[in-house]
């Protein structure tokens, strides 16, 4: 046993840089105990190295068209086939992994943030602010989440830009109500009271100390939620509204598989794998994440 | 779901005021939330297209149409008057006429909400009878290869796409095995042969008789409800097992046990009974989730239901049926899982 682990484990950390190093080091091995956590984590790691170095990674550009190779079955050349313009599916995958990534990402980025905010100063000032808030929130929770992306596109026109906004959209009111829960629990604790008194402003109590304390049970959420982000964003590319063509969008490959479904299955079936894997790797990690960082909602979602 | 407000506990109110405060509070919460939902579709009815008239006559109307259009859509009075006569038309039933139909749109749905309707409740037939014994079995068995399997099951349903499930059905269940009909509602020789009474055409069939019509019907039926059904089945096994876990571990269970209750009795009688009032909202949730999931699903089976009314509406930007599609799907959203509400209240003791 090296000095390192022993520091690292120590009952009585000497100072705040060794407390939270010991922290990071008793969470990830406890995480690493946890297979189904760890392929999660490689998947989604594999997505997101695929997106960076899609260029180098694919074998053939994801729009070039070939049609004397049009829909040849998987083989050597073309491990996944190719499509009906001949463009090879595998190319086309690894670019899609850019799209998918990108949707994830900026659905996190914009719904997360609005829903810490409005959960946050719903529980910090109580009252009227809450009750209003959070009637607003509850109204969009009780509403289909899909329908109301699918609304959202139709008066926005499609695209992947407004497909993103539809989807942000209607996935913040769950991390609102997650801010407000946790801001409940230490809303009148006293170093609250201390920084108050300090006379710091409710901005700076709401911003430096109050949401720094709901971010990891909303990035618990925010994982367990990308596989339906995902889903959702693949359905709208499947019916046209998301990305448009040529750009590589897995639900879009789909939607043109279609025809072929029959006979080259796996124009359809291919780019369908791709979306099951990731989404299974976001649910795995999410669930891992959420019995390392937050052990007391195991096994409910 | 609304938490019961603590101090209705203490205040221990005789049953039939408690009763009748309890139906006026969900009777507001309802309403508010209808007016939430039509709110929503009001902005993105008139606020969020940047011309909401040509929205509706497109742009080639010429002025005259466009200027008649305007006055007609009261956009030339204030917004919250606008939003008042919306609300109004809506009760009424009055959801404008459908560009792509010609027809009003309340009678666009009312003629096709019945096939979304049929192949939903068949869905949640499948999801409830498969989804609750496996997780009931899951948890009696909880680390084994069968609660493996039924877990993984489970997250499938959260990562798989509906409408991709759907194809893949189609080209081995249809295509390659021949066991179930492909896309549409019945074969095309047997379509118009039974009176419309209900709408579901297995009940049509079943009242006029025709077992030849309720065969077609069923098997074009089993595929798209299956798939309805695993993902409920999904949601439903993952909720039955967490819930029967913390179950079995209370102490009446541990008692029961003692007391020589044979395994069987002690799952199912000891255990099982107090999630029933659980299960309701979870089996009220699914199906309203359900509900909207059937939208991707119609579109692979050319199902003639409101999923497919509404993405025909969306690609031919007919906002009026778009939004009253939305409206009729949200509402029933809402008035199910009001209903799962109302049904845990009178079953929970503790809630009232």
């Amino acid at each position: 046993m090296t000095s390192l682990k022993l520091w690292l484990t120590a009952d009585a950390p000497a100072s705040l840089w060794q407390a939270q190093a010991g922290q990071v080091y008793a969470i990830s091995r406890s995480f690493a105990r946890n297979p189904l956590a760890m392929l999660g984590a490689i998947i989604v790691g594999v997505l997101v190295l695929v997106a960076i170095f899609a260029p180098w990674l694919a074998p053939y550009s994801p729009t070039g068209q070939n049609l004397t190779m049009r829909l040849m079955p998987p083989s050597g050349e073309n491990w996944l086939g190719t499509d009906e313009l001949g463009r090879d599916i595998l190319s086309r995958i690894i670019h899609g992994s850019r799209i998918t990534l990108l949707i994830v990402v900026m659905v996190a980025v914009i719904s997360a943030p609005l829903g810490l905010m409005i959960g946050a100063i719903a529980g910090y000032f109580g009252g009227w602010t809450d009750r209003i808030l959070m009637a607003v929130t509850d109204v969009f929770l009780s509403l289909p989440k899909l329908i109301m992306a699918l609304a959202f596109v139709a008066a926005l026109g499609a695209g992947l830009q407004n497909a993103i906004i539809a989807i942000a959209v209607t996935a913040w009111p769950a991390y609102a109500r997650i801010a407000r829960a946790e801001t409940l629990t230490f809303r009148n604790s006293e170093f609250i009271a201390a920084v108050q008194l300090q006379g710091a402003s409710h901005m700076r109590v709401i911003g430096l100390h109050v949401l720094p304390l709901c971010i990891s049970s909303t990035i618990i959420r925010v994982t367990l939620d990308m596989a339906g982000i995902i889903l959702t964003a693949a359905g709208l590319g499947f019916l046209g509204l998301g990305a448009q063509p040529p750009l590589p969008e897995w639900g879009a490959m789909i939607s043109r598989g279609r025809s072929f479904i029959l006979d080259q299955w796996w124009v359809a079936t291919m780019p369908g794998l791709a979306i099951i894997i990731i989404s299974l790797g976001f649910c795995f990690l999410g669930d891992g994440l959420r019995d390392v960082l937050d052990p007391r909602q195991r096994d409910g979602r | 779901m609304t938490a019961p407000t603590p101090d209705s506990d203490l205040r221990r109110a005789p049953l039939f005021i408690g009763g009748a405060r309890t139906v006026l509070r969900f009777g507001f919460v309802t309403a508010m939330t209808f007016l939430g939902l039509l709110a929503i579709t009001f902005f993105i009815g008139r606020v969020v297209p940047i011309d909401p008239v040509v929205a509706v006559v497109g742009d080639r109307a010429s002025q005259a149409v466009y200027d008649a259009t305007f006055i007609e859509m009261g956009l030339d009075r204030p917004l919250v008057q606008q939003f008042a006569i919306y609300v109004r038309d809506v009760i009424t039933g009055d959801f404008g006429m459908s560009l792509s139909t010609g027809r009003p749109v309340m009678d666009d749905l009312i003629r096709f909400f019945p096939a979304t309707f049929e192949m939903a409740t068949f869905g949640i037939l499948i999801g409830v009878l498969l989804g609750v014994p496996m997780g009931v079995v899951a948890a009696a068995n909880a680390g084994s290869w069968l609660d493996q399997i039924i877990r993984v099951l489970g997250l499938l349903g959260y990562a798989v796409p509906a409408f991709w499930m759907g194809l893949v059905a189609l080209a081995v269940f249809y295509a390659g095995l021949g066991w179930t009909a492909g896309p549409g509602r019945i074969d095309i020789f047997y379509d118009g042969l039974v009176p419309t009474v209900t709408g579901l055409l297995t009940v049509d069939a079943i009242i006029a008789g025709d077992w030849v019509v309720l065969k077609s019907a069923l098997s074009h039926l089993v595929l798209p409800s299956a798939i309805l059904g695993f993902f409920s089945l999904a949601y439903i096994a993952r909720m039955t097992r967490s819930f029967m876990l913390d179950q079995l571990q209370q102490e009446f269970v541990t008692t029961a046990r003692v007391k020589g209750a044979s395994e069987w009795a002690v799952i199912w009688k000891h255990a099982f009974y107090p999630i029933r009032v659980h299960l309701i909202t979870v089996i009220g949730l699914s199906y309203a989730v359900l509900l909207e999931g059937s939208v991707m699903v119609e579109i692979v089976f050319s199902w003639p239901g409101i999923g497919n009314y509404l993405t025909t509406a969306l690609l031919s930007a007919d906002m009026n049926a778009v939004l009253g599609a939305t409206i009729l799907i949200g509402s029933v959203f809402i008035i199910i899982n009001r209903t799962s509400d109302i049904l845990y209240h009178i079953f929970d003791p503790r809630s009232r």
